[in-house]
């Protein structure tokens, strides 16, 4: 099977090349000069009309083209450069706007916070004061009290006193005698009621 | 003989026999792809160039791409001087380029498979560049062919073959493209002819090997006229920037 495909191309082969060699007698169309003029000719109108066409209306508008994307990617580029500036200046002002602002709000804070606390100290002093004015008052009269205290209770002690001692034996006593006696044991027992 | 590889080469009169004193200049196959590329590069860039956006649409971004592109290439080859000369290079290569690309096509005529055509376009620039050299330089630009550094007793050599090679300079840069692009074709019309005669059974191989040598060609197709226009910015820059 291979052989015999081996043998059809080669034969096949030499059959083609029998037939360009037959052909021969044309030759190469290139060498040929019966067209060279024309071909001349031709060449020069087409490749002479390109190139005034092309050098004169076409690549002008090109470089034209190229040139103005150019420009305008500069320029482009140096407005984007020239806002990234400004919104940083903005972003710069803003924030000293806001430690500006935020140290004000701090310093108000304070003073009021202050304000506050010397109102409130003023007023707990006035507060203390009376207080204290009211405790000495108090102090005073307990101690008005206290020296007042002993004869009172003396004088309800011989009263009850002679009034059970009526009562029990139905007779009455001298009152002297009996306030003699309280008073001695007052006297004895000072120290136990009033703690002092 | 429709199997002959040269076929595709043949130049025809089409419309009638145009004559200036005896002088033939019908408008031919050749004449007619050369007036295609031509109006489909003269479309494209205009279409190219209408808006201006500064986003640009697709067809803008390749004009764009193609403008930058070619004036990289002179700017890195010949310097700032060759800007003058960037329409004629702009033209030169777009040129070449949509006629190696529209030879490509079936049934279409490869313009610059022609030698006459690519001899024409490299000896233009050939004498433009050797004017450009005298009249920037005068006949300082004759130091071209005598290199410095280069021993007195090997000197008379080395001008003979600066000026050898200088001379034959429109040789190369003609042949070079025309070579490149028959040989090309030549060799698809050669498996294409053996995927027709070898058929279903054998037809297969000739037919990848026919695929891969289309993108093969569209490669050659575009480097030849990269090379063709960056040989003349080379050309150029000697022109203009004598370093010798």
């Amino acid at each position: 099977m291979h052989k015999r495909l081996v043998l059809y191309l080669f034969l096949s082969i030499i059959t083609f090349f029998s037939n360009v060699y037959g052909a021969e007698s044309e030759g190469m169309p290139q060498l040929n000069p019966e067209f060279w003029v024309s071909q001349i000719f031709w060449l020069i109108l087409t490749f002479g009309f390109l190139f005034i066409i092309l050098s004169k209306f076409i690549l002008p508008k090109i470089s034209n083209n190229l040139e103005l994307r150019k420009s305008q990617i500069l320029e482009n580029i140096e407005t984007a450069e020239k806002q990234k500036m400004e919104s940083e200046n903005k972003i710069k002002e803003y924030e000293t706007l806001i430690n500006n602002s935020k140290n004000e709000a701090r310093n108000y804070f304070n003073e009021a916070r202050k304000k506050i606390i010397q109102d409130i100290d003023k007023k707990r002093k006035k507060i203390e004061d009376e207080i204290n004015v009211e405790i000495r008052n108090a102090e005073k009269e307990i101690v008005e009290l206290k020296k007042v205290a002993p004869e009172k209770i003396n004088k309800i002690a011989t009263e009850t006193s002679a009034q059970l001692i009526k009562q029990l034996i139905g007779e009455e006593i001298n009152n002297s005698s009996i306030s003699a006696i309280v008073e001695d044991l007052s006297k004895k027992n000072k120290g136990k009621y009033y703690g002092n | 003989m429709a199997t002959n590889p040269m076929h595709q080469f043949n130049v025809y009169r089409i419309g009638p026999e145009i004559k200036i004193d005896q002088i033939d200049i019908s408008f031919t196959n050749a004449s007619l792809f050369m007036v295609i590329s031509s109006l489909i590069i003269l479309i494209f860039f205009n279409l190219g160039s209408v808006k201006k956006n500064i986003i640009p649409n697709k067809v803008q971004l390749l004009a764009e791409l193609s403008y930058s592109f070619i004036s990289k290439m002179i700017s890195d080859t010949a310097g700032s001087k060759g800007k003058p000369y960037f329409g004629f290079i702009f033209s030169l290569f777009m040129f070449v380029l949509f006629c190696n690309m529209l030879g490509m096509l079936p049934y279409a005529f490869t313009v610059t498979s022609h030698i006459i055509v690519t001899f024409v376009l490299a000896a233009f620039i050939f004498i433009g560049v050797t004017v450009i050299g005298f009249i920037k330089h005068g006949l300082g630009y004759l130091k071209l062919f005598v290199p410095s550094g280069v021993p007195i007793v090997l000197l008379p050599l080395i001008v003979v073959i600066e000026v050898i090679s200088y001379l034959s300079r429109p040789i190369s840069l003609s042949v070079r493209l025309f070579a490149n692009m028959m040989a090309g074709h030549t060799m698809m019309k050669v498996f294409g002819g053996f995927v027709i005669s070898l058929g279903l059974v054998g037809g297969w191989l000739p037919l990848g090997f026919s695929v891969a040598l289309t993108g093969l060609e569209i490669l050659v197709a575009f480097l030849q006229a990269y090379v063709f226009a960056i040989l003349t910015c080379i050309y150029l820059n000697d022109a203009l920037n004598l370093h010798h």
